[in-house]
């Protein structure tokens, strides 16, 4: 009768153990790395005591400061970029009947998912090289058409999503009550949009900020991001600077992915 | 009636989904006047074509043939917005991020109505719902019932020359749905508005409409009073559909509005005659069964058979019986205090018709 | 029905033959929706066209083309830099050989991404068990947990991982503070380091299908077969992987193709010696500079995930299908 003579059958020998090691193992390295960002000392593994220190080298470290600064316009032009071309296309994709090139379109918008970065790396090296000798200009522009593209697919899925959700008979409705198709659109469906649009752009500013393949292909010489001065950095010596600018590029990504996600339960 | 009596007229109107072999007609030519200030129900069963029907007047959808006339004028250039029609719908479709006075202004607002025109209107509205105090509440935050109501204040607003309702009162419990329909009929006689009413509840539909159209497979059976459709069904879909029904097969005499008709069991009895029926011919023959009475004898009786079972229902009792000349009938009585049952299965029983009590059927 | 058409309403005439008229409404609003889906669509395919989708043609243009002397290329048609993938050309006497050179990157590649999708499944599974057989509220946070590591930056998760594993890192300090060893052990720039890496920054795809499978999971299933008296070892090889085969595929799949792909990972971990084929291709474009050769590279690395992918959609349709 005993509650603990009763037979789990969801127990398998083992998992739990193995499961808790995982989770562990995913984090134990990221918790050091925020935790020795804030030594006292060169070491990463001798804790000299708590120090802020290499956050205020980085910061007075000019080539970070430019890095961070061109992380952010490019992420931010990208994904406010993309955001917009995404639902425009999720609006042209979504609830109408099945047309012919449909699947062309869904195809050529989740390409960026398929191919491997360093492909998309070195096609677009190849093309960009030519055209910034054709036509002379290599400023930013290049950096943030590539991250455009790729954030499209990041956009597009969570405002699809929502899309699909959304009762058509709320726009048939408003349509009933006299409101012309862009004022339907105007009060009701960009109103009953926004979450998956705020998500979106969201996902978009991350992928953007995170990214290292593309980028080292595309950017101009001096037009680093935060993430490929880490990489070049890695390659000479390493420096507790990179331990803080991780842990503060990791505090970003974290609290959009938590916003994120919070919307979408908001939404459930 | 005449031309100026009439609000809406559907004239040979076709809907066909999807092309070729997947061809589905939803509509068949259907056509129907719907008059002035009338509360129009269409009753019929689920996908016979209700919904697609109002769809087309409200002008979401384009009929594949036929026209729609409002007030005498063809509308099917017109988009949904620019018809004077408004729709309940039936999953009320209210704007989840938007006040109850807000979803009852928006029409308003989208005609480009004053500032003060719109606030009274929706305070107006807002008291002939009962919703004043729920106003600035979220439309996720009210009940089911409040929801309905809301519906159709929004629908009311803009004070539209037709209000379409799909199935309004469907999602609501029992007693929701009597009060409902007591309302509907108060704002629909206050309001002077042409409701058309969609339901496929048949006492829904006999206690609100002023005239029923019984739908089945994408047309339109019979148009008539809730009475002239219950007493005088023509078609066997009909009387079957609404209410209970006997159905024999006679053989109709002599035609005209009231014929004469020979009975299997050789009784001869008037009946009403469905219009422009020729005669001699076979028919088919409908009977309410509180249109006909046990008699313990034989003797005058329309029809005679065996008492096979007695089934109690509270309100009245129902007496199946095995016709001498072939199949059964159900003779229906209401019960009334004091009153013993006398008779017992296995008995021979007679059974008697009312005057007009049979109903001939087109088919 | 062969019963005549009652006569409806006898006061309203003959429906007006609007046939042709009505239908061209429904036609014509028909093609207003196309055009409209095309038209909001169409920006976002200039963007991808240009930036995404349109390169990968010049690359396909590019392999055929001779290698310029200092990188770029000459507009001149050559088998050159396809050639060079499999095969080399001895500079003395010419004769052709296969690319050992290529073959062991290759190689090394296609194990290094098997080893780390069986590592995944390995550690993926039983985290994946265990988060399914969770409570409903907590399962939603250890879903958290596996997801947060997924959007944060790869080259952070790979930088972490290096931190732990090199000369002077955490795992060397320590052992060599506790007297255990006395020389750091070199993880760095090895095979191990790279399967480390990419095992640790790949997990959460591995995870997530498996736990979608496993929610689904009929659970009386099993006790179904606990009551036929089979073991915990049974139950599981012969009742949960049959079912969660096709998370497990998913996730597979979902792990080699970044894998094989991986660039960042090998570059830090690996260092210049043991490369994958995202180094060898980035090779072709900067020292190497046989842009020809590089495109080719970039191209198969491409058919070999194109495979992969499309294996992997043609389970989820039949996935799909089955649930039906
Ligand atoms: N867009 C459409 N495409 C294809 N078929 C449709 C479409 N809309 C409706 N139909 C079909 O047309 C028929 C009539 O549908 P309609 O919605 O008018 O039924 P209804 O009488 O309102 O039924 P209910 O009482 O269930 O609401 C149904 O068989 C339905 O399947
Ligand atoms: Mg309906």
């Amino acid at each position: 009768m005993s509650e603990r003579a009763s037979f789990d059958i969801r127990r398998m020998p083992g998992f739990v153990a193995i499961a808790l090691a995982t989770f562990l193992v995913l984090y134990a390295p990221i918790v050091t790395l925020v935790i020795y960002s804030f030594n006292a000392g060169m070491s990463v593994a001798l804790w000299e005591g708590f120090s802020w220190r290499w956050y205020e080298a980085a910061m007075h470290n000019q080539q970070i400061q430019d890095a961070a600064v061109r992380s952010v316009i490019v992420a931010s032009f990208a994904s406010v970029f993309a955001t917009v071309l995404a639902t425009m296309a999720a609006l042209g994709t979504t609830r109408v009947r099945p047309f012919r090139g449909q699947t062309t379109i869904y195809a050529l918008i989740n390409q960026p998912l398929m191919v491997p970065e360093i492909v998309t790396g070195v096609a677009l090296l190849i093309v960009f090289a030519t055209v910034k000798q054709a036509t002379g200009y290599s400023g930013l522009g290049y950096l943030i058409l590539a991250h455009t593209a790729f954030c499209i697919p990041f956009a597009y899925l969570p405002i699809r999503a929502r899309l699909e959700g959304l009762d058509r008979s709320l726009e048939t409705a408003a349509a009933d009550l006299y409101a012309t198709p862009w004022r339907a659109f105007r009060r009701v469906t960009l109103p009953l949009m926004m979450p998956g649009i705020v998500a979106g752009a969201m996902l978009a500013f991350v992928i953007s900020l995170d990214d290292v393949v593309i980028t080292e292909f595309v950017k101009s010489a001096g037009q680093d991001t935060l993430p490929t001065y880490m990489l070049g950095q890695l390659r000479r010596a390493v420096t507790p600077e990179i331990n803080a600018i991780s842990t503060v590029l990791l505090f970003i990504s974290v609290a959009i992915v938590s916003a994120f996600f919070v919307l979408n339960r908001k939404k459930a | 009636m005449t031309e100026s009596e009439i609000s809406i007229r559907v004239s040979g109107v076709t809907k066909t989904f999807g092309e070729g072999a997947s061809a589905f007609h939803a509509l068949s030519d259907v056509s129907v006047d719907i008059r002035k200030n009338e509360f129009f129900t269409l009753l019929g069963p689920s996908g016979c074509g209700k919904t697609t029907l109002l769809r087309l007047i409200a002008g979401f959808d384009h009929p594949t043939s036929g026209r729609i006339e409002l007030d005498g004028e063809d509308i099917s250039q017109l988009a949904p917005f620019q018809r004077p029609v408004n729709t309940v719908f039936q999953s009320y479709a209210l704007f989840p991020h938007m006040t109850v006075a807000q979803n009852i202004g928006f029409g308003l607002e989208m005609l480009d109505r004053p500032k003060a025109e719109v606030a009274a209107t929706v305070a107006q509205m807002l008291s002939l719902v009962r919703m004043e105090a729920l106003a600035d509440r979220r439309t996720d935050q009210i009940s089911g019932g409040q929801q309905q109501r809301v519906a159709l204040a929004r629908a009311l607003a803009p004070h539209p020359k037709v209000l379409l309702l799909d199935e309004p009162l469907s999602a609501l419990d029992y007693k929701l749905r009597k009060d409902m329909q007591i309302e509907l009929k108060r704002l629909q006689s206050e309001t002077g508005i042409t409701f058309v009413f969609v339901t496929h509840d048949q006492e829904e539909a006999l206690t609100m409409s002023d005239r029923i159209a019984v739908m089945n497979q994408g047309t339109i059976l019979q148009i008539g009073s809730p009475r002239e459709i219950y007493d005088r069904p023509e078609q066997r879909f009909v009387a079957d559909f609404i209410g209970d029904s006997n159905f024999l097969e006679a053989e109709l005499l002599t035609g005209g509005a009231s014929g004469r008709l020979r009975l299997g069991s050789g009784h001869e009895i008037e009946a009403s005659v469905p219009e422009g029926m020729t005669a001699p011919r076979r028919v088919s023959v409908s009977i309410r069964p509180e249109h006909a009475a046990l008699t313990s004898g034989a003797e005058d009786a329309a029809l005679t058979g065996t008492l096979k079972e007695i089934v109690y229902f509270g309100t009245d009792t129902h007496y199946h019986v095995a016709l001498g000349s072939g199949g059964s009938f159900i003779v229906r009585r209401q019960n009334s205090r004091g009153v013993t049952e006398t008779l017992e299965p296995g008995a021979a029983v007679g059974i008697s018709l009312g005057p007009r009590s049979v109903q001939v059927l087109r088919d | 029905m062969h019963a005549p058409k009652p006569s409806v309403d006898a006061s309203h005439p003959a429906p007006a033959p609007a046939r042709t008229g009505a239908l061209n409404l429904a036609d014509e609003a028909r093609k207003r929706e196309v055009r409209t889906s095309w038209l909001l669509s169409a920006p976002a395919l200039l963007v991808l066209v240009t930036a995404a989708s349109g390169p990968l043609l010049i690359v396909l243009v590019y392999s055929f083309l001779a290698a310029g002397d200092y990188g770029g290329v000459v507009w001149s048609l050559s088998g050159e830099g396809w050639f060079k993938v499999f095969l080399s050309r001895d500079i003395f006497d010419d004769t052709v050989g296969i690319a050992d050179a290529h073959l062991t990157i290759f190689w090394r590649s296609v194990r290094l991404s098997m080893l780390t999708t069986l590592i995944c499944i390995a550690l993926g599974f039983p985290t994946a068990w265990f988060i399914a057989t969770r409570s409903r509220e907590s399962r939603n946070v250890w879903l958290f947990l596996i997801t947060i590591p997924f959007w944060t930056n790869l080259l952070i998760r790979t930088f972490a991982i290096m931190e732990v594993i090199r000369s002077e890192g955490i795992v060397n300090t320590v052992l060599m503070t506790a007297g255990v060893i006395e020389r750091p052990i070199q993880m760095m720039y090895t095979d191990f380091a790279i399967l480390l890496g990419m095992a640790y920054v790949y997990l959460p795809l591995m995870v997530l299908p498996l736990y979608a499978a496993m929610e689904r999971l009929d659970f009386r299933l099993i006790e179904a077969a606990y009551d036929l008296y089979a073991s915990r070892w049974r139950v599981l090889r012969r009742i949960v992987v049959p079912l969660v085969k096709p998370g497990l595929i998913a996730g597979s799949i979902l792990v080699f193709i970044p894998s094989l792909g991986a660039y960042v990972t090998p570059r830090v971990l690996g260092g210049g010696k043991n490369m994958m084929l995202g180094n060898l291709i980035e090779l072709q474009f900067g020292q190497g500079r046989n842009w020809p050769l590089g495109a080719a590279l970039s191209l198969t690395l491409l058919v070999i995930v194109m495979v992969a992918l499309i294996f992997y959609v043609r389970i989820v349709q039949k996935e799909a299908a089955s649930r039906e």
